[in-house]
């Protein structure tokens, strides 16, 4: 019997694939789109929502049974809010180009679909262990869809992955540059991500046609 | 025994095979099938989905022999200058100018069928399905309407995203939202901009010597006018397409006789054609007169294009070839009568709106076809809806009123509205 019981894992591991926050509930598209164009954007996205939601679904987990249910959405927002603002804060002082890339998505983390989806569904009826696996869980389903756009957009946009050449340099046509490939400006712009989060979600569902809707 | 018959035999052996479909979409390429159906009346018509693409294909041909003519004419008028006193066997039709058109056109050609076919019949294996005839006519559109320096490998991408995100995705033929043809485009023309904008990419070679001492211009006109720059065509030069531009839209006229052809063939639908046209003439006139008001300086860096007398937005640019053989694609636009004459305003009216406004790219009709691509099911539906509406009240204005003599027999009234 180890830390975790199977059903804890459960929480953990679903939401990376079959119930997935963006891939099968569409939740959290907006973030998805737009800072996934370089990888280390999408980690710290991924990190920080990861922080969020774990962090915010044990408090809300504690307070449930004290939380009137009539302003139970307006003390979310707080928690969430305030948990934002550590986070910004700190990616201000510690990382500050990397703050300035993530611009306002840090701030509108608040209104991410997911963090408020968890809280209503999860953390408001289950224990502060079981929410905290669940926040955990569904940030690491969230950050994988991340990484990988990120990783697609980063390499085929700019040839790059967290910064460094891998495909050559583009200006003094070296590695892949000098058989005349060039980088394609269309994965920098956020429509790429939807069409990438678009190919996973055709990809995953027609591995596992249970997951196909009815319609 | 005749072929025709052989092919049938081998048809009914092999039906429900894996590779069914590889052998069926050449079948009915070249023949209609043997089968008939047994019960019930039908209308039979000649003209199946492959007849019609390859009417669409047969306009096409000519434009595409005179993009291969003109793609070397530009080539070496760019280098030795054009001829003082042209003439069309001695400078436009020989030999050295069809082999450039032979060495740069003709792989656009061949890479743009090979791709789009592949992946048209993977698809149809994986699905199961009859091959379907949509990419015929895609795959003769995509290397008229790209630059003529297009690398293939780029041209491969687009082509693999264009069918298969612009279409397959969909459904396959007659599903799609957007015209494959110009999603591709599209996609280069995002992907890779400086293949498909700037003043180098129109002519051969350009792109490779700029820089050096032979350096030549590939400015197209609406380039010229985008910068307010003099330019040296005529307005017969630019009727008759001996300007640079995209492989295949330069020739207003030989479009113009596609799009005749097409109308006579009744396969392009001419109410689209006629409201593009009036939409871009419209527009085009509202910038002379803006420009006639004096509302605008000639330092303005909209002047150039705003004072182009309207009728010649027709003869530059991509706009007549767009307006003949993309607007017009029946899967596409809008299916209403009164929908295609506003589909097709539109897309002459935002065209040109595009066009003058947008500074680093003077060209708009790919975008113009494709937004209206987006609405033309919006218009279908208030048009249809607009009908229903006619129609309830033309049936709640009928009344029935008794007869004045006996009052028993009741007489129907009906009053139109």
């Amino acid at each position: 019997m180890g830390l975790l019981s199977k059903k804890d894992t459960n929480l953990i591991l679903d939401p990376l694939a079959d119930n997935n926050p963006i891939t099968i509930q569409v939740l959290g598209i907006c973030s998805a789109l737009a800072i996934t164009a370089e990888l280390k954007a999408s980690i710290v996205m991924a990190v920080s929502v990861m922080f969020v939601l774990g962090m915010g679904n044990v408090v809300i987990s504690l307070m449930r049974n004290i939380i009137p249910s009539k302003i139970r959405i307006i003390v979310q927002l707080i928690v969430v809010a305030t948990l934002v603002i550590i986070v910004d804060q700190v990616l201000k002082a510690f990382a500050y180009e990397l703050s300035k890339t993530l611009s306002v998505f840090v701030g509108l983390i608040i209104t991410n679909c997911i963090i408020m989806g968890r809280f209503e569904a999860f953390a408001l009826a289950n224990k502060p262990w079981r929410s905290f696996l669940d926040g955990i869980g569904n940030s690491l389903g969230y950050g994988i869809i991340l990484v990988i756009i990120g990783f697609f957009r980063e390499l085929l946009g700019s040839g790059t992955l967290f910064g460094y050449k891998v495909l050559g340099d583009p200006v003094n046509k070296t590695g892949l540059y000098a058989t005349g490939y060039e980088n394609n400006g269309f994965m920098i712009i956020p429509p790429a991500a939807l069409i990438v989060v678009g190919i996973i979600i055709w990809v995953q569902r027609s591995r596992n046609p249970a997951l196909v809707e009815e319609n | 025994m005749s072929l025709k018959d052989n092919l049938h035999k081998f048809r009914v052996k092999n039906e429900g095979k894996k590779w069914f479909p590889v052998f069926s979409g050449f079948h009915t390429f070249l023949f209609m099938p043997n089968e008939t159906t047994h019960n019930g009346t039908h209308v039979k018509g000649a003209d199946d989905l492959k007849r019609t693409m390859n009417t669409v294909i047969m306009a096409l041909i000519p434009v595409l022999l005179f993009s291969m003519f003109n793609a070397g004419y530009q080539h070496y008028s760019a280098i030795n200058g054009f001829p003082k006193d042209f003439s069309l066997m001695d400078h436009f039709l020989t030999w050295d100018n069809f082999w450039i058109g032979i060495v740069k056109v003709l792989p656009l050609v061949v890479v743009s069928y090979v791709v789009g076919l592949t992946i048209e019949f993977i698809f149809c294996v994986i699905k199961g399905h009859e091959i379907e005839e949509g990419y015929l006519v895609t795959g003769m559109l995509v290397p008229l309407i790209v630059p003529v320096d297009t690398p293939l490998w780029m041209l491969t991408i687009a082509i693999i995203f264009g069918v298969v995100i612009g279409k397959e995705v969909f459904g396959g033929t007659g599903m799609n939202i957007l015209n494959p043809a110009l999603t591709i485009r599209a996609f280069l023309f995002f992907a890779y901009p400086t293949w498909m904008s700037g003043d180098k990419v129109w002519v051969h070679d350009a792109v490779n010597l700029a820089g050096t001492p032979d350096a030549i211009s590939g400015e197209t006109v609406l380039g010229y006018l985008a910068q307010n720059k003099e330019f040296s065509y005529s307005v017969s030069d630019m009727f008759f397409g001996f300007i640079p531009g995209s492989v295949g839209e330069t020739s207003a006229f030989l479009i113009l006789l596609g799009g005749l052809f097409l109308i006579f063939s009744k396969i392009a639908s001419w109410r689209i054609m006629v409201s593009a046209v009036a939409g871009t003439l419209v527009m085009g006139y509202i910038f002379n007169g803006v420009v006639d008001a004096g509302w605008i300086t000639e330092t303005s860096k909209f002047y150039g294009l705003m004072s182009l007398a309207g009728w010649k937005h027709l003869i530059v640019g991509g706009i007549a070839f767009g307006i003949v053989f993309m607007a017009t694609d029946p899967v596409t636009g809008a299916q209403t009568n009164k929908g295609k004459w506003i589909y097709g305003f539109l897309i002459g009216f935002i065209s040109i709106m595009i066009r003058v406004f947008n500074p680093a790219y003077p060209e708009g009709v790919f975008l113009a076809i494709l937004l209206m691509n987006v609405f033309a099911p919006t218009i279908d539906h208030y048009v249809v809806q607009g009908n229903v509406k006619k129609r309830m009240k033309r049936l709640k204005n009928a009344t029935i009123l008794p007869k004045a003599d006996d009052g028993k027999a009741e007489e129907l009234k009906v009053e139109t509205v």
